[in-house]
């Protein structure tokens, strides 16, 4: 892809061979519940992460924290070398870097498909509007949407709106998408039109992260599996391994009830 | 001093066990009733409309007054409008500034709003009245404040802190997860406000809004008991120059009444119909 406008600048620390996301320790509490429990991991760039585990393991908090949706009690991100977990961190900057696809969608119900891809692009970074618009297209062409342009958000299917979605957050141009269980809210039969989407991204060399429960999508697709309970990781590696001869017993039992 | 003898009567004003006679017939209205009031109306109108060959009758008296009624009408819905556009932009300022980051702003608008809520629209209007001088000085230039610029300015405050309670009300209902996907895609909290949030509840805030107008729009006639010159104080102006004639009262103020229903009721109508539109979206 080409870049018409300059990314924001990495930190001067950061070169592409270190890691992209860097969690180091990090806790993270809602009152007395620790939600997460000291969780070190490294993404590289062009890697494919999936994080699997039961439900209230912190699996979605965990991603939320990476581009500073919710704030850590304890511990420090970096993506590219930007301090998330810093107090006077620049969000812009981060939020550039990091795209983010929720569970719900959350389209803007009231901007059609097109609109919703080209609000961000025009109005956070200011950029020209035909622009915008040339590649919004290509954008929904791309998450074969073409045709549904000028739909709003209520007249899409579930699939739809999600690819939708998905276009809207790589218009941003990200450096990182973060994927939180974007299939759990949609039907069985387009699940997999936005895993092919997701697909697609990953083998174009962008950097994913996905908390997700499709089992088969993260053998395929994933570089690296992480499996958290409890708030902490109890087990990770390559797919082949993972699923293959995982140690821990609770991995075990878990794999055995999904798969 | 006798024995007391319960049978007697006594003189003491109490109040004696009540039976009630048991062949007393029940006060219903027959037939029989209605042609009687009817008879007794052919008869009583047309000695009350030619009482005094000089009086007019009640409705000539309310056509030739009708053009000075209409005028005060018209100053009714003036200052309803004036206040309902003050108050907007001010509610709406007021509405943003509880929804605004920070501690001390949106405490203050919050107690701003709820005194403003929460005190009679008379009250407030007396306020007004008594305490803003009939006129101010601007730099060296006298500006008089007439009695009803003051009433407009007293109604614009209670529809000032009802519009920021729609306002806020109405961003509330917007769910917390719009504000997550805008503030993911880098937008300010400010741009997430003005470009995806209030655009998705401007469609929400119009019937309570045009609620608020019929409600100010009625209340207009308030003012005339600080002594502003609207329709109510022209009726009994008008009920006074006729000679006070009792049998004027009723036709006068139903005009008024006519009015104010003909100009409301519509108003209503059309917000039950928007609602109902919103409803089914």
């Amino acid at each position: 892809m080409t870049r018409a406008t300059p990314a924001a600048t990495p930190s001067p620390s950061w070169t592409p061979d270190q890691p992209i996301v860097r969690v180091v320790d990090v806790h993270k509490s809602f009152g007395t519940f620790e939600v997460l429990n000291g969780i070190s991991f490294d993404v590289r760039k062009g890697e494919v992460v999936c994080i699997i585990g039961p439900s209230g393991s912190g699996k979605s908090t965990l991603i939320r924290c990476i581009n500073a949706l919710v704030p850590v009690s304890a511990g420090s991100i970096a993506v590219e070398g930007i301090a998330v977990t810093d107090p006077r961190l620049d969000k812009l900057a981060l939020r550039r870097k990091v795209g983010m696809v929720f569970q719900q969608y959350n389209l803007f119900p009231h901007k059609t498909a097109l609109q919703n891809v080209m609000m961000a692009p025009i109005h956070v970074l200011g950029q020209e509007k035909r622009e915008v618009e040339a590649r919004a297209r290509a954008l929904l062409a791309k998450v074969r949407l073409a045709g549904k342009e000028n739909a709003y958000p209520g007249e899409l299917s579930g699939g739809q709106q999600q690819r939708v979605a998905i276009a809207r957050s790589l218009a941003m141009r990200p450096d990182v998408m973060l994927f939180d269980e974007v299939t759990a809210a949609l039907d069985p039969e387009t699940v997999k039109e936005v895993l092919v989407t997701i697909r697609e991204l990953a083998e174009e060399g962008m950097t994913c992260m996905l908390v997700t429960h499709e089992m088969n999508f993260a053998r395929d697709v994933a570089d690296h599996i992480y499996f958290t309970d409890r708030g902490v990781i109890v087990e990770h590696g390559p797919p082949a391994t993972f699923f293959a001869s995982a140690e821990d017993e609770r991995t075990r039992r878990f794999l055995s009830q999904v798969l | 001093m006798s024995a007391l003898d319960p049978n007697r009567p006594s003189d003491l004003p109490v109040l004696l066990p009540f039976t009630l006679p048991k062949d007393r017939p029940a006060a219903r209205l027959r037939p029989a009733h209605l042609w009687m009031l009817t008879a007794f109306a052919l008869v009583a109108l047309p000695a009350w409309a030619q009482g005094g060959a000089a009086a007019l009758s009640p409705l000539e008296v309310v056509i030739k007054w009708a053009p000075l009624l209409l005028t005060g009408f018209a100053f009714n819905v003036a200052i309803s409008l004036m206040a309902m556009a003050i108050g907007t932009v001010a509610g709406i300022g007021l509405g943003l500034a509880m929804l605004a980051e920070g501690r001390i702003l949106p405490r203050l608008a919050w107690c701003v709003t709820q005194v403003f809520r929460n005190v009679p629209w008379l009250v407030l209007l007396f306020f007004v009245m008594f305490l803003v001088p009939f006129q101010v000085t601007v730099f060296g230039l006298r500006v008089p404040l007439p009695d009803w610029v003051k009433a407009t300015f007293g109604f614009s405050l209670p529809v000032m802190a009802n519009v920021a309670e729609i306002v806020r009300g109405a961003v509330r209902s917007v769910p917390n997860t719009q504000w997550e996907a805008a503030e993911s895609l880098a937008f300010t909290r400010r741009q997430t406000l003005w470009r995806i949030i209030l655009p998705q509840c401007a469609k929400r805030m119009l019937p309570p809004w045009m609620n608020v107008y019929a409600l100010i729009a009625m209340a207009t006639v308030q003012a005339s008991i600080v002594g502003v010159t609207e329709m109510l104080t022209l009726t009994a102006q008008v009920h006074a120059a006729e000679g006070g004639r009792p049998e004027l009262f009723a036709p006068l103020y139903g005009f008024a009444l006519l009015c104010f229903f003909l100009y409301c009721y519509p108003i209503d109508r059309f917000t039950a119909a928007l609602e109902r539109r919103f409803e089914t979206r």
